[in-house]
C-alpha cells in the first residue's frame, strides 16, 4: 500500500514533464498533492502495512513527517500555477517534474524502514532540489546551488560512510546481517560500542550537514536566500523535517544499543550551538530571505534540543517539527511575495510592506510572531513543552540558555521585520507591478490558520500519534 | 587475508600523495582515475569466491571512477584551457605534510577500533580513512572547481574501502556508494560545472563568493 505514496507523484512527475502545454503544465502539481494527501489519509484510516521485513511503512513517526510534508506540499502546490504565471518567459517543464520528483523521493526517506534505502532516498531529494534552486538562472543562484551541491554530497558521503559503521558495528554483533531497522533495533544490545559511537557522530554530521545543524549550515543562506520563495518553503519544512526523521531512526538504533546518553548530550550540545549561532547572525541581517535561512538554523537547532533533552521534549520536537514545518510556509511564501513587489530583498529597498501588499505584508508579521514562539500559535505550544522538558529534567542550564537565545533571536528578527512591514513604501516598490491576489495569498492564509489553530487546540488524534511516535522512540528492547 | 590486497592499498595511499603534490591539473585527474581503477579490482580480491553482484559492482567502478569521470573532467579542463591548479590556499608541501600526519593518525586510530577476525592485520581501515581525509584535504584547499571535484571523488574511494569489510554481509550500501558517484558526477560535474563555465568563463571558485553575511 505504502509505495503508493512514493509512484504516485512519480507518475505525476512524468505526466508533468510530457504536456507540452506552460499553462496547462503547473496544474498537475496541485492535482498530484490533493491526491497524495488523500491517499496518506486513506492509508492511515486502512492499511497500515504490518508484519516483518517491510522496507516501507508508514509507522508513526512517517505519520507525523510525511504528514506535515504532505499537507506543506499541498499548501505550496496551490501556489506554484499563481507562481510560475509571472515567471511565462521560463520553461516550466524541469520545474514542476522535479517539484513531484521531491515529493516522491520525501514519501520513499519518510517510510522507508532500511537504513540503506534511507540513505538512498536522502541521496535524491539532495539532488532533486539541485535544478530547483537554480530556476533563476543567475549567477547568484549557481553560486548558491554549487556551495549546495557540494556542501550537501559531502554530507551525504558522511552520512554513507556513517551507515557503513553502523552495519559494521551490527556485523561485528553476529547475527543476521540486514539493514532493516527493526533487526537493528533487535540486536542493537551485542552491537560494537566504538563503531556504534563513531557511527552515531558520523551520521549526526551527515544528517546534519542536509537538516542545516550549526556549524554544517554555511549552504543555508545561500540556498534559501536565491531559491524562490516556494522553493525556500519546500526546503525549511521539507528536507529539514525529513533529515530530522533519518537522524531519528538512527538515534532510536543507539539508543536501543544503550548509548542514549552520549547520543543525548551531542544532541543538547548541537541544538544550542545551532541556536546560538542563529541568535547571533539574524541580528541586523538585512536581508529577508537570509534572515529566514537564519532562522532555520534555530528550528533545527530546537528539534535536536527537544530530543537530546528526553522525555517530553520528545513529544516537544515532534510537534515542533509540524508547527516549524507550517509556519516555514507562511514566511517564506509570502516573503517571496514581498521580493517581487519590491525586487528586491533587502530592507533597504522594502519598507512599508503591510501598506504595499496588506495581506502578504501582514502574513509575514503573523509568520514572524509564530516563528519567534509567540502565543496563540503553534510553535509557542512545542517551545513551550522542550522549555518543560530542561527545566522540569534537570537541565536548568540549558533550558535557560534556550530562554535566552530565544529572547535574542526574538528582538534580532523583530528589528528585520518590523522594517520592512512598517513605514510608508519607498519609491522601488512603485517599479514593479506585483499585486497581491487570491492565487498567491489563499495557500499563506490557510497555513496560517492552521498554525493558529495548531496553537489554540491539540486534536486528541495528533496528541495519541505524537505520544505513540515518542514511545517508541524511546523505548528499549 | 591476502596479501595482494594490502599492495593495492598501499598504491591507494601513494596516490593521495601524489594528487596533493600537484600543481598540474591533468596529473590530478589521472591519480584519481588511476586510484578509482585500482579500487575496481579490490572486490574482486577482498570477496572469497566469485559472484555476479561483486563482478557487476567491480565493472561499473571501473567505468565510472575509473573512466567515465575523469575523462569528463579532463573535457572540462580542455575546454576551458586550464593546466595548473594556482595558489591553493594551502601550499602543496604542507599540504603533503598534513597528508602524512593524517595518514599516521588514521593508522593509529584505526588500531584502537575492534575488527571481525577475518579484517584483522589488514590495511582496509587505515587505507580507507587516509584516502577520506586527503580527500577532504584536496576538496578544502583548492581553488579549482574541477580540483574540489577530484576532492570529493577521493574521499568517496576512502569510503569504498571502507566498504569492502561488508561487501559479503550487506552489499546494499556498497553498491548505493557506487550509485552516489554517478549521480554526483553527472549532476555536478556534467551540469554545474557546465553552467559555471558558460557564466563566468572559468572555472575557479573564487568568482563563486558574492554570497557572504
Amino acid at each position: 500500500m505504502e509505495i503508493g505514496l512514493v509512484l504516485l507523484p512519480l507518475a505525476a512527475a512524468i505526466v508533468a514533464a510530457v504536456v507540452p502545454s506552460q499553462r496547462v503544465r503547473p496544474l498537475v502539481v496541485p492535482v498530484a498533492a490533493c491526491l497524495h494527501l488523500a491517499f496518506f489519509a486513506a492509508i492511515l484510516a486502512g492499511g497500515v502495512s504490518s508484519g516483518r521485513g517491510v522496507w516501507l511503512r508508514l509507522d508513526p513517526l512517517a505519520t507525523v513527517i510525511l504528514g506535515t510534508v504532505s499537507v506543506l506540499f499541498l499548501l505550496i502546490a496551490f501556489y506554484v500555477p499563481g507562481y510560475l504565471e509571472l515567471r511565462p518567459e521560463r520553461d516550466n517543464r524541469i520545474f514542476c517534474a522535479v517539484l513531484l520528483f521531491f515529493l516522491a523521493m520525501t514519501s520513499l526517506l519518510a517510510l522507508a524502514q532500511h537504513l540503506g534505502l534511507l540513505w538512498v532516498a536522502m541521496e535524491a531529494t539532495t539532488l532533486a532540489t539541485a535544478p530547483l534552486l537554480y530556476f533563476n538562472r543567475t549567477a547568484r543562484s549557481l553560486e548558491a546551488t554549487w556551495k549546495y551541491l557540494m556542501i550537501g554530497s559531502v554530507g551525504i558521503a558522511i552520512a554513507l560512510l556513517g551507515s557503513l559503521f553502523l552495519a559494521y558495528s551490527a556485523y561485528l554483533g553476529g547475527g543476521e546481517p540486514s539493514l532493516l531497522f527493526e533487526d537493528l533495533l533487535a540486536g542493537a544490545g551485542s552491537f560494537s560500542r566504538p563503531w556504534l559511537r563513531a557511527a552515531f557522530v558520523l551520521l549526526l554530521v551527515g544528517y546534519g550537514t542536509k537538516m542545516g545543524l550549526a556549524p554544517l549550515h554555511t549552504w543555508k543562506p545561500d540556498a534559501y536566500g536565491e531559491a524562490p520563495g516556494l522553493v525556500g518553503a519546500l526546503l525549511a519544512g521539507g528536507m529539514t523535517n525529513c533529515a530530522f526523521l533519518a537522524l531519528l531512526r538512527v538515534y532510536r538504533v543507539v539508543n536501543a544499543a544503550g548509548e542514549g546518553a552520549f547520543a543525548r548530550e551531542l544532541l543538547v550540545f548541537m541544538g544550542l550551538a545551532s541556536i546560538g549561532l542563529a541568535a547571533v547572525f539574524v541580528v541586523r541581517q538585512r536581508d529577508i530571505k537570509r534572515m529566514l535561512a537564519y532562522s532555520s538554523v534555530e528550528h533545527v537547532g530546537i528539534l535536536i534540543l527537544g530530543i537530546g533533552l528526553g522525555g517530553v521534549g520528545v513529544f516537544g520536537a515532534l510537534l515542533h517539527a509540524i508547527n516549524n514545518g507550517l509556519t516555514k510556509g507562511i514566511l517564506f511564501l509570502s516573503a517571496g511575495n514581498i521580493q517581487r513587489a519590491y525586487g528586491s530583498k533587502s530592507t533597504d529597498e522594502i519598507s512599508g510592506a503591510i501598506s504595499r501588499l496588506p495581506i502578504s505584508g501582514s502574513l509575514f508579521l503573523v509568520g514572524f510572531f509564530a516563528i519567534t514562539g509567540s502565543p496563540p500559535f503553534g510553535p509557542f505550544v512545542s517551545e513551550f513543552t522542550i522549555v518543560n522538558a530542561a527545566i522540569g529534567g534537570g537541565h536548568p542550564v540549558a533550558g535557560t540558555l534556550f530562554l535566552v537565545l530565544l529572547g535574542i533571536i526574538f528582538i534580532g528578527m523583530g528589528s528585520t521585520v518590523l522594517s520592512a512591514v512598517q513605514g510608508r513604501p519607498g519609491t522601488a516598490s512603485a517599479g514593479t507591478p506585483y499585486k497581491d491576489d487570491l492565487a498567491r495569498t489563499a495557500p499563506i492564509l490557510v497555513a496560517a490558520a492552521l498554525v493558529l489553530f495548531l496553537g489554540l487546540y491539540l486534536p486528541a488524534p495528533l496528541v495519541s500519534l505524537l505520544e505513540r511516535a515518542s514511545a517508541g522512540l524511546e523505548a528499549l528492547p | 587475508m591476502t596479501h595482494p590486497v594490502d599492495i593495492l592499498l598501499v598504491v591507494v595511499i601513494l596516490l593521495n600523495f601524489l594528487v596533493l603534490g600537484t600543481p598540474s591539473l591533468r596529473m590530478t585527474i589521472r591519480g584519481a582515475a588511476l586510484q578509482g581503477a585500482v579500487l575496481a579490482v579490490l572486490p574482486l580480491l577482498v570477496h572469497r569466491g566469485f559472484g555476479w553482484r561483486v563482478a557487476a559492482i567491480a565493472i561499473a567502478t571501473m567505468g565510472i571512477k575509473g573512466i567515465l569521470i575523469p575523462g569528463l573532467l579532463e573535457k572540462a579542463m580542455r575546454d576551458i584551457h586550464i593546466r595548473h591548479e594556482v595558489e591553493p590556499y594551502v601550499g602543496f608541501v604542507p599540504s603533503l605534510f598534513l597528508c602524512a600526519v593524517g595518514t599516521g593518525l588514521a593508522i593509529l586510530f584505526a588500531g584502537n577500533l575492534p575488527l571481525a577476525p577475518e579484517h584483522v592485520g589488514t590495511l582496509i581501515v587505515p587505507a580507507s580513512l587516509a584516502t577520506l581525509l586527503s580527500g577532504f584535504l584536496v576538496l578544502t584547499t583548492r581553488r579549482k572547481a574541477i580540483s574540489q571535484v577530484v576532492g570529493y571523488l577521493i574521499l568517496e574511494n576512502g569510503i569504498f574501502i571502507f566498504g569492502q569489510l561488508l561487501i559479503e554481509a550487506m552489499p546494499f550500501l556498497v553498491e548505493a556508494g557506487v550509485l552516489l558517484d554517478l549521480f554526483v558526477g553527472i549532476f555536478i560535474m556534467g551540469i554545474v560545472i557546465n553552467h559555471i563555465r558558460q557564466e563566468f568563463s572559468s572555472l575557479d571558485t573564487d568568482l563563486l563568493s558574492e554570497l557572504k553575511d
